[in-house]
């Protein structure tokens, strides 16, 4: 049996990927700092509205090193919008935020002939189409996860061989499966992954959400309370059928 | 070495300290020499339902502050001379509760009881997650409605991330103990049912206690239900519990089901 689930406004929030060029600095700063401002020089505005994360991974430096850092490169204007690999602790507000589990992309090519004024290839970031096609990666827990437990994977499906108890939160960037009963959240698909689903042994939950879109407990359809379900989105409708 | 358990539920007025002191002086009567600790800074109760309240001179919290040595804020029992209560300070609050301190307290404990029994507060904050920290065993006491059962969950989460034992990478054992379990409302459906426990909690049962007026007579003349009445049900269940703690394979027996006959047994272990 099938079952369209009544359907308020809720407010989306998705998780997105980006491309973004990553510089990787090198000790010491000034001659680091030197060799860019070459780079800048022959070609203008390279960097000019370029999304750009510093990957800070592995170098020995402070706090006030990696300020200055900051500071240094925004008055090439450079600007950075994520810092990789810098400790958690670091990252005030006056410094952009932590960013994690980038993955690599082709590598871009910094262009060596002089332009005339660089604006118009700003737009032009190399595509990464020839990449391999990456295996999903995929997360199994064979414990129950406890109420107050937060169980995050953005990077692919969950597997629960367990319950997920009232209070706790399974979140997967792709689909979830939970050999047992599912009494707390489940939210699939939140990187925007519409095509991921949600799977359970007995269906007790208290809120379940795929690509953003979601539904309480109170807007699930009362027949399917206790059974085993699979939970997918068609459109902007979140949909429900029993399995077996 | 002896054994340190903490009796804990998130929950408050689940049975706790009743149970603390009901198992502590079930394992004593047996001859264990037993230690049980009021964690409760600021609320000890603890005291009152040993019957120590007017003998109370030094507690947890002197000792850790260097006031007083641990044998002389230990209370001997005068019906159990293996039994011992290291009182909770009333007058401070569980900030004074250091883990250095409560470490030190613990560790010589342990080396002259067999059970160190910590009655931890409600809670999951400083009070409790101190209480549980050194502990090998833990057990989680709770009352078959949904309001215990889910903070129970959630205890039992901490005690796999919080204490010593789970940093360390080993499994802490883990205990459910159903308390003020009502065959009456049982039977009409008015509580969760003990499969229904097991179920969401998934923990091996330690017994299932009955709600009984004798616990509350038991602490209202300030003895453990196992001492004042020996005989009452709840008192038996107890001991059982005390003699599975001690390892014994015995079944367990849900109150108000006849055992042979309709009887269901539990020896259910955690999946």
């Amino acid at each position: 049996m099938n079952d369209v689930l009544t359907q308020p406004r809720p407010i989306r929030l998705k998780g997105r990927s980006f491309l973004a060029l990553a510089l990787t600095p090198e000790l010491p700063f000034e001659d680091w700092l030197a060799r860019l401002d070459d780079l800048a020089a022959r070609s203008a505005g390279f960097f000019l509205r370029r999304p750009v994360v510093l990957d800070v991974d592995g170098l020995d430096i402070d706090r006030a090193q990696l300020r200055e850092l900051v500071d240094q490169l925004g008055r090439r204007n450079v600007r950075i919008m994520g810092i990789e690999g810098a400790r958690p602790s670091w990252l005030g507000a006056d410094l952009p935020p932590a960013m994690t589990d980038g993955r690599p992309a082709s590598d871009f090519e910094a262009p060596v002939a002089e332009e005339s004024d660089g604006i118009d290839d700003v737009a032009s970031l190399a595509p990464c189409e020839g990449q391999p096609a990456r295996a999903v990666p995929s997360l199994v827990v064979t414990e129950p996860v406890r109420s107050g437990q937060s169980l995050f994977f953005p990077e692919g499906d969950v597997t629960v061989i367990g319950s997920v108890a009232s209070g706790a939160e399974v979140v997967a960037g792709g689909s979830i499966h939970i050999y047992g009963t599912l009494r707390g959240r489940a939210m699939a698909g939140t990187t925007g992954n519409a095509s991921a689903r949600i799977f359970c042994r007995k269906l007790e939950a208290e809120l379940i959400a795929i690509d953003g879109f979601y539904k309480t407990a109170e807007d699930m359809e009362p027949d399917l309370r206790g059974r085993a379900v699979q939970i997918w989105l068609e459109g902007e409708a979140i949909k429900a059928g029993t399995l077996g | 070495m002896g054994k340190v358990i903490v009796v804990t539920s998130g929950k408050g007025g689940v049975g706790k300290t009743t149970s603390s002191a009901a198992l502590g002086a079930a394992l004593a009567q047996n001859g264990e020499k037993v230690a049980v600790v009021d964690f409760d800074v600021g609320l000890r109760n603890l005291d009152l339902v040993m019957g120590a309240e007017r003998r109370v001179v030094y507690d947890l919290v002197n000792v850790i502050q260097g006031e007083a040595k641990l044998t002389q804020a230990l209370i001997r029992d005068k019906r159990l001379e293996t039994l011992y209560l290291l009182p909770a300070s009333q007058t401070r609050d569980k900030e004074n509760l250091t883990p250095e301190g409560v470490e030190k307290v613990i560790g010589a404990l342990k080396k002259a009881f067999d059970w160190v029994i910590c009655d931890s507060p409600a809670g999951i904050e400083r009070g409790a997650t101190l209480a549980m920290r050194h502990a090998d065993v833990a057990i989680v006491v709770t009352n078959p409605e949904v309001s215990s059962v889910r903070d129970s969950d959630r205890i039992i989460g901490l005690l796999d991330s919080k204490t010593l034992k789970a940093e360390n990478g080993e499994r802490m054992e883990k205990h459910l103990l159903l308390t003020r379990y009502d065959p009456a409302r049982a039977e009409r459906g008015d509580m969760l049912k003990v499969d229904d426990v097991l179920e969401i909690l998934s923990i091996p049962l330690l017994g299932i206690i009955p709600e009984s007026t004798d616990v509350l007579r038991a602490s209202n003349v300030g003895a453990p239900v196992t001492l004042a009445d020996s005989r009452s049900a709840p008192a038996v269940a107890y001991f059982d519990a005390a003699r599975r703690l001690k390892g014994e394979e015995l079944p367990v027996a849900v109150p108000g089901e006849k055992r042979g006959f309709f009887g269901k047994i539990f020896g259910r272990k955690a999946a």
